[in-house]
Parts: C-alpha cells; structure tokens; sequence
C-alpha cells in the first residue's frame, strides 16, 4: 500500500452496486440473515393486497349474478375467507417489517461500531482538525440517512413492489387484453420516472446546497456578533441573510413542485388505465370475452398499481442519497490504516530502562517531499533529549515516529533492538506515552479523565499521583476535588491546568519512555511554576524526548538534537553546541535577539 | 386583525391548533388557495367512486347484459374519468405546490425576524446563550415549527372528502352507509393512537441520535490521545453504548409501524368485504342496485391512504409546540441599544476618557470594577494584566459592544451613549482576538461593503502583512475565503482581520492579542509597519490602545496601563513600571519565557501543510 493511498479518505464513489452491496454484506452479517423466511411472510403479506379485488369480482360475478339470484351464503363464506386472509397477512406484514427492522438495524449498528472502531485506527493524518467533521458524519448521520430510508419508505416500497408484480399477474388471469391496456396506459409514466427522478435530485441537490449557505449567513450573526456590532455592519448582515433565505425558499419550492408534479402524474397515468380499462371491458363485455366482475376488479387492481408508482419518484431519490450514505461509511472502513497493530503475534517487552534507535529513515507524507531524510539516532536509558530545530525541521515528525504514530517511509525505529512495528500495541502503548501539545480533556471528571489510559486505577492511587507530581495542593484546591467536572474539551480548567491534568495522566501511565511536545499557549506565572515542577518530577527516572520550544529546555537537558531541513545536523550537550557556531548557534542567538527586544 | 394568540397552557393538541391558527393568519391567501385545491381533490376522489357505481348501472351493466353498446355511452364513459382524473390532478398539485409555498414562506418569514433579533439584541444576551442552540432557534426549530403545514391542507381537504363520501354512501344506500359510518372512524382513531404511541419514541431515537453523536464527536476530537494511550478499544466501547440503544429504538419504533399499518391498511380492507356482504343482502332485497354496492366498495379504497394525512397533522402538533416555544423565546426577548444624536466631527487621533466605569456579567460580580484613565491623541497605549483581570472586557466597553453599569467612556469628550447608531463605527475600529471572516472574498471580508479602493485594501493588507499570501493565491483580492475562513490558517485570517481594521482608518484602534497566531518575526513587523503608519505628516493620526502579551508589544507603546481584577494599578512608562511595581515586572518576566515558546509555535502547522502539499 503506499503513503498516498493511506492519506485519503476512501470514498467509495466509484464502488458499483453490487461491489456495495457485497462488501456491506461483509461489514454487517446480520444484513443476509434469515431471508428466506422473510421472503416467504413478505410473499404472503403482499397476497393480502390482491384479496379485495378478487373478493369483488367473486361477488359480482358468482354473489350478485347467481343462477336464481344474489347467493347470500356464497357471499357470506368468501368474505369470512378473505377476512381471515386479510388478518392473517396483516400477522405476516408485522412480522415482515419486524424482522427487515432488527435485520438491518442491527447491521447497521456493526457497521457504525465497526466505522468508529476503523477512525481511530486511521492515521494522525486523515484524523486532522478539517477531516474532523466528516469522520463525524460518517457514523452518524450517513448511517441515520439509511435508518431513516428504510423506516420511512424502504420496506414499504420493496414490498410496494412486490403488490405490483402480484396485481400485474392477477390482471393477465383475468384478461390478457384489460392488462395489456393497463400496461399501455403506464408506459408513459414509467418512461418518464427516470427524468422526474433525475429533476428531483438535481432540485434536492440545489435545496441542500443552498441550505448550507443559508446556515453560513445566519451563523455571522451568532458567531461573529462582536465583528457585526464594532464595525456597524447590521444592514449588510440582514442583507446577506435575507437573500440566502430567500434562495433557500425558492429552491425548496421549486422542489416541492416537482414532486407535486409527479404525483399528479401518476393520478392521471391511473385515470388513464382506469378509462381504457372501462372502455376495452365494455367492448370486450359486448362480445362476452370479459364478465362484469373480472372488469370491476381491474378497477381495484389498477389502484395497487398506480400507488406504488407514484411514490416511487420520492423513493428512489432518497435510495439514492441512502445508497451513497452507505457507500461513504463502506469507504471509511475501506480506508486503510497504515499503522497496524501486529495484535497477537506481536512481540510483548518487557518493562524498563528503553533504548531507542533510529536507522536510516526517511519520512514523506503522502504526495510530499521528504520531511524526514536518513536520519539515524540512538538514545540510551534514561537520557533526557531535546529536540531543537526551525518550524518545518522535522522535530514533530520524529517525535510522532518515536511514539508509532506514524511510521517510517523507509528505514525502521526500534525500541530495544526490536522494530516498533513488530511490538503489539498493548505492549508498545504501555511503554511508550505522548503527551501532547494540548492535552485533550474529556467532558467528565477529573478523576476519570487522569484514569483515561488505565480505568483500573483506584482512586487513593490517583491521589499518589498528583501528590508524586507535586500538585496535592492543586488538587485541593480544586472545589470538588478528584470529582470536579472540567466541562467540554476541558474548558472549565484554565490552558495550564489542562497541561496538569495531561502530565498526571501521563504519570498513570507510568510509562518507560515519556515524549513530551511542549505547549506553547500562555499560561499565568502561577501555574506555570506549577506545570515545571512537575515536568520534573515526571521525566525523573524515564527516558524523555521533548520537543522543545524554549531555550531552558534544551538547556536543562542532557542532549540536544537540532534539526534541520529533516536532517539531524548537531547533537550533543547545550553546552558544546553554543559556541559551535552551526544551526544551534543560530537558533540560540535568534531567541536571545527576541528575549532582549525591549 | 390582530395576531392570534397561541395559549401559554393547555394541551399540546390545544396550543398545537393556536400555533396553526398563527400560520392561517400570517398567510391567509395561499392557505384558502390550497385548501380550494385540497377540496377539489377530495371531491374528485369521491366523484371516482361515484363515476364507478353510476357506470355499472348505466354503461357496462347495460353493455354486458344487452350485448351492445352506443359510440355515446364509451364517450361518456372516457371523458367521465379523465375528466375526474385531471381535475383530481389539477388539485394535487394545487394542494402540494400550496402547502409548499406556504410552509416555506412561513419557514422564511420566521427566519428574518429570528436573524433580525439576533442583530438587535445586546451582546450580554448573546453570552447568555449558546451559539449552538441560536442557530438551531434559526434553523431547525423554525423549520420544525412549520413541518405540520405540510400535510395541513390535505388533512382539510380529506375532512371535505369524508363529508362528501357520507353524503355520496347515504345517497347510494343507507346500511352501506351505515358500515362506512362505523369503518371511517374507526381508521381515524386508529392513525391517533398510532400518532400518539408513535412520538414517544420517535422522540427516543431523535434524542440517542444526538448521543451517538456527541460521544463521536468527543472520541474524534480527542483522537490523538486515545491513540496516544492506545484507547482505542475501550473508546469503541464507550460508543458501543448508545450504538446499541440507538439500534434499539429504531427497531421499537418500526416495531410500532409494523403494528399499526397493517391494521390501518385492512381496516379498509375489511370494510370492502363487510359492503359486500351487506351489498349482496340489499341488492337481494331490492334496496341498492351493484353500483351501489361497487362505489360504495370502491370509496373505501380510495379514502384508506388520504386518511391517513388526519393523522400526520394530529402528530406533528407536539413537534410544532416545541419548535414555537423556542422560537418564541427569541422572538419575545428584548433589549437592544439606545443612540442619541451626538456625532464625532475630528479626523485626528481620538481622545480616549474612561471615568468611574463599573460593569460585571453577573450582578454579583464585577469584572470592571471603578476604572478610570485618560489616552491624549496619538499615543500608543499597552494594556497589561493576568489572565482574567478584565482586559477583553475593557475593550468590549470602549467600542460600546456593552455599555457600563455605572460612569462612561467617552470619546472625543462625547459619552458613547449620545452618539448616534453607526457613528462610533467611523471612528473606532477593534480587532479582536478570534478573526471572525465571513464567508465572501478577501475584498469583501475587509471592506466589509464599504467604498474602499484596491489600492487601499492592499495598503492595509501591507501594513498587516498580507499582501504576500494575497498575492499567492490565484484569485488575489477576490479569492473566497470559505465558511469562516476555514481555508487560511490562523495567522492569515488575523491578518485579514487587522486589514479590516486598517483600511478605515480609524482614529482609535483597539487590538485585542490581534496577532497571537502569526510568526513573531512577522509580528515584530506589523508593529513597525503600524507604528509608522498611525504616524502621518502631521504627527499621530491614531490612537492605539493595544492588549499586550509580549514584551515585543509592550516595547511599541509610549505609556503602559496595568490592570488586575478589574482595576488599573500602574499607569506608566515600561521603565517606571518595571521599577515602581513588583507585579508588573513578574508578569512581564513571564510574557519573556511565553515569547521563546511562540518563536516555535508554527511547526504543527507547518508540517501539516507539508503533508497537504
């Protein structure tokens, strides 16, 4: 597989409808369970739509025109008959839609599970900020768009189908000439779905397109209120909302008469047949080549013909955008993940002091130059490494191959002697911990969100953590202690308490090698004290790796790596490498030159 | 007429008919219109059944029994039925394209007057609210509002169809109409019950699909640290939950149309049977003719489906209430800014006075509590304090964003309470620290509308130094930024941001940590580049007032103000700060750390976009 594959999103679109069909099969089982007893109560809830027109052509035919006249008990038995075969399909009807419901419902929650699953075993890459959203949609409402067909027009309409192919072969019974006609009358109209389908869609293209750009005209008030106020700027606001509202209203309407336009159609397509059927009947009757009761019937049969048609224009509208629903989240699961976990027949390390090695890689993101070239490393146990270098250098980059994040291009980083790629996630995780730039806070409590990486943790050892950190007073301070909600995203602590709580939950991990990306956002004096100390404290004892934004830390630390247009251009103590007159020389002037600019 | 009034109490059904009646009244010509249609359809629907039974007697009967037929009676026959049929047609369309029209105009109607609060309520009501739920009040509670227009018309043209059946059937023969009289109602109450069990747990499954997609969200957002701690197990677990609860609604709800459809379908269906029945006995006994029996038959499978539209008005109401109580508690808030007559006549720098000013969010706490200072014209003012001391909302005040509890700000001598609407905005321009940009060209998010020239965006772009990626991109000025300007990176759009403010020319420019995104190299030149530029011939022609976070910063100002808990406790030169105030020279000392980490700041971003390259 190569680099670039793995950096896209699949898709899907150019996946056929068999091909969607069989590998949706192949993500959710529960899809082809149980069909042929379905298929069997489907047959038999469709029979009950063809029992009233026979039960009419009975009556008028052996009830009404019966040798010594209207046949009472004739009558009386055939609708207890077709009574009980009315009941007895409504049972089978229940049963047809309940088990097409748990059947797909069910699937369609393994494929969810399976989509979300998948997302966070894609790459860093295909996970960015501005994929977010779309990997949202994909196990939400891409898969609530098939839920929804099917409730609310997918079962009915296979079924619908079914009650026409029925109606069309009770009609050849009768008469072949009746049903020829009916046919006729209904060519026009199926010759024409496609095109009103295609109007359709094309309107509903345009509806959704111009209600997005609704939604952005009316968000500026809301999110840009302070924009709109300071620069007085209300007139033209309105203005651009009030035209994209207007849009909105005339494409919708435009829509919505489409779709009243294909109902008419198949009313009249009926009213046709209806007429034809009368005539043809009556001329037919003169010649004794149809009864009475076999043309009154048609009437009844035309009906279940022409319902099914008439929603079907709506319906395979939404079977199309419920079709592409699921072909995009098939395409989620499609996507490959480039970092995989060997799993079971990984290599299991164990504990302790970690030597890391690099040798030889290379690192280009997809479609990219190379961010990273032949850069080979070795840091012993217990070494404390910075990495310097300019934006763009390639420091993250090694530090996201350093955790498994991503892996080499070519070459191979190894932990112990062994290659990262061969150590079972289990094994590597337990090892290995990054703390991020940001450390992203789960909307619950502190304690929960400390205990992220290992839920076992009681809560007395969680004290011991904050307290091994330094920030027992931190924590007491806090109103509700280890309880205390940080809200969405964290936001209820401050940017600094949200590195604390990142650099304990590291601390739970209890990791053997600790990668550090340091924040840059402000944070008050206060905790900033607070956030060293405990950086401190929690790279005592590990190896580190630190990507480091400030002097003091490549300062305090036992090497430095500089990069350079991805290479590794210096490395050693802050010490040696100051006066050397190379990239860190420069590096370290440029700051000085900043720090003094007053 | 006045408004109705929708009652505040009552039963959902109750306030559900006030919310329709509000919609009768606010369109009342396009509501007659499409229940004409919607009656012509009901009526023509009814006529086919009739056609059908007076055939059979006339036509086909005749026919059938006779051998032979007349060219009149097949002419009747056809022009009989397709006559129905378009005129059946005709009302169909009426009766859709009508309800179109009016739910979507009523969606509009609502809409502007929702967006129109939103620029006329004060910004204090803004913070008061999440921006989440004020576009749903804009967005999906207007459009909830309203869903039930949609099947409104039809419901009253079936309430005509029905009247018209009973009166066709009593016409036809009375027992018919009899076991119609007992089948109608019976589908009716029916489709309620159904409705009624339908919207619990319709509403169930709305309401997991929102969990569902809250924990996504949550998981995807946190992505790097459920990677990082190798989670990803656990987390799946996590949306196993609602997945499943989902699952589970969904099939309770299709449990529950699986019940009742069958049971409304054969309601019918059964009817036509017990006509039969009942139709075989009265042709017996000489009572009723087969017509009779046939149109009678047939009404009751053309009226089992239309029924159904009784039902779906009936169960949107709940959905409706709700929609209308939350648009309403937009509609109904008040507020909103009073302006005098008072106008900013100077072109030079502004005076700045801020005297006693007291203003907090909560009534029990203040943010701003007693402040007071002078900026003469032309100087260059940095604002220094902690997080939380009060600097945004100072600056919020100063551009009358809201308006203080107690003292004024004045400008030029003049309280901003006493100039008129849109004045303050000629002279004063604020950049904050979010860049807001809408969704039009880069021309368009700077001049915002106004008559600016090319030459003076780009003036301002150089100053804010823009002009470079302006330039790179393929359209230059009248490249279009996306929703928010999603396509350039933060730095960008802050640029764009202060060109905004730079091409008016303001009098007094508040920058409000206006370029914590860009590189600090690229923001040491802004400052020079502003610092010179509010600078003319003539001496300063802008006062700066300037939210500082860097040392860098603080170096462009002639005077410093520090403040802390919403009060100033220095106000000086950088020198006599740093020697006169301990918590000055701390702060500031920490700014000094902060500006080495920003030196690195960008290499995220970067290597991201080497990836998209």
């Amino acid at each position: 597989m190569s680099a670039a594959e793995a950096s896209r999103l699949d898709h899907g679109d150019n996946a056929g409808g068999l091909q969607t069909l069989k590998d949706g099969l192949k993500v959710s089982p529960e899809l082809g369970r149980g069909w042929g007893l379905t298929g069997i109560l489907a047959l038999t809830m469709t029979a009950g739509r063809i029992v009233v027109p026979i039960a009419v052509q009975q009556t008028i035919d052996k009830g009404l025109s019966g040798p010594n006249g209207p046949d009472m008990s004739y009558v009386a038995w055939m609708c207890l008959v077709c009574a009980l075969g009315v009941i007895l399909t409504a049972g089978a009807s229940y049963l047809t839609t309940v088990r097409l419901a748990i059947n797909s419902e069910s699937g369609l929650a393994t494929m969810r599970i399976k989509a979300f699953r998948h997302v966070h075993d894609l790459p860093v890459l295909t996970q960015s900020t501005e994929r977010r959203g779309a990997l949202v949609s994909r196990v939400t409402s891409d898969v609530d768009t098939v839920s929804q067909f099917l409730q609310f027009g997918g079962f009915i309409f296979i079924v619908s189908l079914g009650q026409m192919a029925l109606a069309t072969v009770v009609m050849f019974f009768y008469s072949w000439q009746l049903a020829l006609v009916v046919l006729l009358c209904f060519i026009p109209l199926f010759a024409s779905l496609k095109y009103l389908q295609r109007a359709m869609s094309a309107a509903y293209g345009v509806v959704r397109a111009k209600v997005g750009e609704m939604l952005s005209a009316i968000s500026e008030p809301v999110v840009g209120a302070q924009v709109v106020r300071s620069y007085a700027i209300e007139k033209r606001t309105q203005d651009r909302i009030d035209a994209s509202i207007e849009d909105y209203r005339k494409t919708a309407t435009k829509a919505q008469a489409i779709t009243g336009l294909t109902f008419s159609i198949g009313g009249l397509a009926a009213g046709l047949a209806n007429a034809g059927v009368l005539t043809v009947g009556v001329l037919l009757g003169v010649d004794k080549q149809a009864t009475l009761g076999e043309l009154l019937a048609f009437m009844f049969l035309v009906s279940l013909f022409s319902d099914p048609v008439q929603i079907a224009t709506q319906v395979l509208t939404d079977a199309r955008s419920a079709f592409a629903g699921w072909r995009r989240v098939l395409g989620v699961i499609a996507t490959p993940a480039d970092v995989v976990d060997p799993g079971e027949d990984g290599v299991k390390q164990a504990r302790g002091p970690i030597t890391v090695e690099f040798n030889h890689v290379d690192f280009a993101y997809p479609e990219g130059e190379l961010v990273l070239r032949d850069v080979n490393a070795r840091i012993a146990p217990h070494r404390r490494v910075a990495v310097v270098g300019e934006t763009g250098s390639g420091k993250t980059t090694f530090a996201k191959l350093l955790t498994r994040l991503m892996d080499p291009t070519s070459g191979a980083v190894r932990l112990d002697g062994v290659d990262a790629r061969e150590i079972s996630f289990e094994s590597l995780r337990e090892r290995v911990v990054m703390v991020p730039q940001d450390g992203y806070l789960f909307d619950a409590s502190l304690a929960e969100n400390v205990r992220f990486g290992r839920p076992e943790v009681t809560d007395a050892e969680l004290v011991t953590a904050f307290e091994s950190l330094g920030l027992t007073d931190w924590l007491e301070s806090l109103p509700d202690g280890l309880q205390s909600p940080v809200g969405q995203r964290g936001e209820s602590l401050s940017a600094g308490e949200r590195q604390l709580v990142a650099l304990v939950r590291a601390n739970i991990a209890d990791p053997d090698l600790l990668v550090l990306d340091e924040a840059t956002s402000a944070v008050d004096p206060g905790t900033e004290v607070r956030v060293n100390a405990a950086l401190e404290r929690l790279m005592a004892g590990r190896t580190s790796v630190t990507i480091a934004h400030r002097l003091s830390t490549a300062e305090a630390a036992d090497e430095v790596l500089v990069f350079d247009d991805g290479k590794i251009v210096e490395r050693g103590p802050h010490a040696e490498l100051v006066g050397a007159g190379g990239v860190y020389t420069q590096l370290h002037d440029s700051w000085i030159a900043q720090r003094s600019a007053v | 007429m006045p408004v109705p009034k929708v009652p505040d109490k009552g039963s959902v059904t109750r306030r559900g008919f006030g919310v329709l009646r509000v919609a009768i009244w606010e369109e009342p010509g396009i509501f007659a219109l499409s229940v004409l249609a919607s009656m012509l359809y009901g009526g023509m629907t009814v006529a086919g059944g009739w056609a059908l039974g007076w055939s059979t007697d006339h036509v086909i009967r005749p026919a059938f029994e006779s051998g032979e037929t007349t060219t009149g009676a097949i002419v009747t026959l056809i022009s009989l039925f397709l006559g129905i049929a378009i005129l059946n047609a005709i009302g169909v369309v009426g009766r859709r394209l009508g309800a179109g029209v009016m739910q979507f105009r009523l969606q509009a109607t609502y809409r502007n007057r929702v967006t129109r609060q939103y620029l006329k309520l004060p910004l204090e009501w803004h913070h008061q609210h999440s921006t989440g739920m004020l576009l749903s009040n804009a967005n999906a509670d207007v459009e909830s509002t309203w869903f039930v227009i949609a099947p409104l018309p039809m419901a009253i043209g079936v309430i005509a169809m029905l009247v018209f059946a009973t009166i066709a059937m009593f016409a036809a023969d009375v027992w018919l109409a009899l076991v119609g009289c007992l089948v109608f109602p019976l589908v009716f109450i029916a489709n309620v019950i159904f409705q009624r069990y339908l919207q619990p747990l319709a509403t169930r499954a709305q309401q997991l699909r929102a969990d569902v997609s809250e924990v996504a969200h949550e998981s995807f957002d946190g992505a790097l640290v459920v990677k990082t701690l190798g989670r990803e197990a656990a987390e799946t677990e996590r949306f196993r939950g609602p997945t499943n609860a989902l699952r589970d609604a969904n099939i309770a709800v299709n449990k529950a149309r699986g019940m009742f459809d069958p049971v409304i379908d054969g309601l019918p269906r059964l009817g036509v049977l017990a006509v039969l029945l009942v139709g075989v006995g009265r042709v017996r006994s000489g009572g009723a003719d087969a017509g009779d029996v046939v149109q009678v038959a047939f009404l009751f499978t053309l009226i089992g489906f239309p029924i159904r539209a009784l039902g779906w008005v009936l169960g949107e109401l709940p959905r409706s209430v709700v929609g209308w109580d939350r648009v309403q508690r937009v509609l109904t808030a008040t507020g909103g800014m009073e302006y005098g007559e008072a106008r900013l006549t100077s072109t030079k720098a502004a005076r700045l006075q801020v005297a006693g000013v007291r203003f907090g969010y909560l009534p029990e706490r203040d943010v701003l509590a007693g402040m007071d200072f002078t900026i003469e014209p032309g100087r260059t003012v940095a604002v220094v304090g902690p997080t939380g001391a009060g600097k945004s909302t100072l600056t919020t005040l100063l551009t009358r964003l809201v308006d203080p509890e107690q003292g004024a700000v004045k400008v030029d001598g003049v309280d901003l309470r006493d100039l008129a609407r849109d004045e303050l905005a000629g002279s004063v321009a604020l950049v904050a620290q979010t860049a807001f940009l809408f969704d039009d060209t880069i021309r368009g998010n700077i001049t915002l509308g106004g008559d600016y020239s090319d030459d003076d965006v780009w003036e301002a772009l150089r100053i804010a130094q823009g002009d470079g990626f302006v330039k790179a991109l393929p359209e230059g000025l009248d490249t279009k930024v996306g929703e928010r300007g999603t396509t350039l990176s933060g730095g960008q759009r802050q640029r764009i941001a202060l060109a905004r403010a730079l091409v008016r020319r303001p009098r007094l420019l508040i920058l409000d940590d206006a370029t914590s995104a860009v590189d600090p190299q690229v923001e040491a030149r802004i400052l020079a580049g502003l610092r010179s530029a509010v600078h003319d011939d003539a001496g300063a022609a802008t006062t700066v007032l300037v939210i500082a976070y860097r040392k860098a910063t603080i170096s462009l100002a002639d005077e410093v103000l520090f403040m802390d808990d919403g009060r100033i406790l220095a106000h000086g030169t950088h020198t006599e700060l740093q020697s006169s105030t301990p918590a000055y020279r701390d702060l500031v000392d920490a700014y000094e750390n902060d500006a080495e980490r920003r030196l690195e700041e960008a290499e995220l971003d970067l290597d991201a976009e080497g990836a998209t390259a």
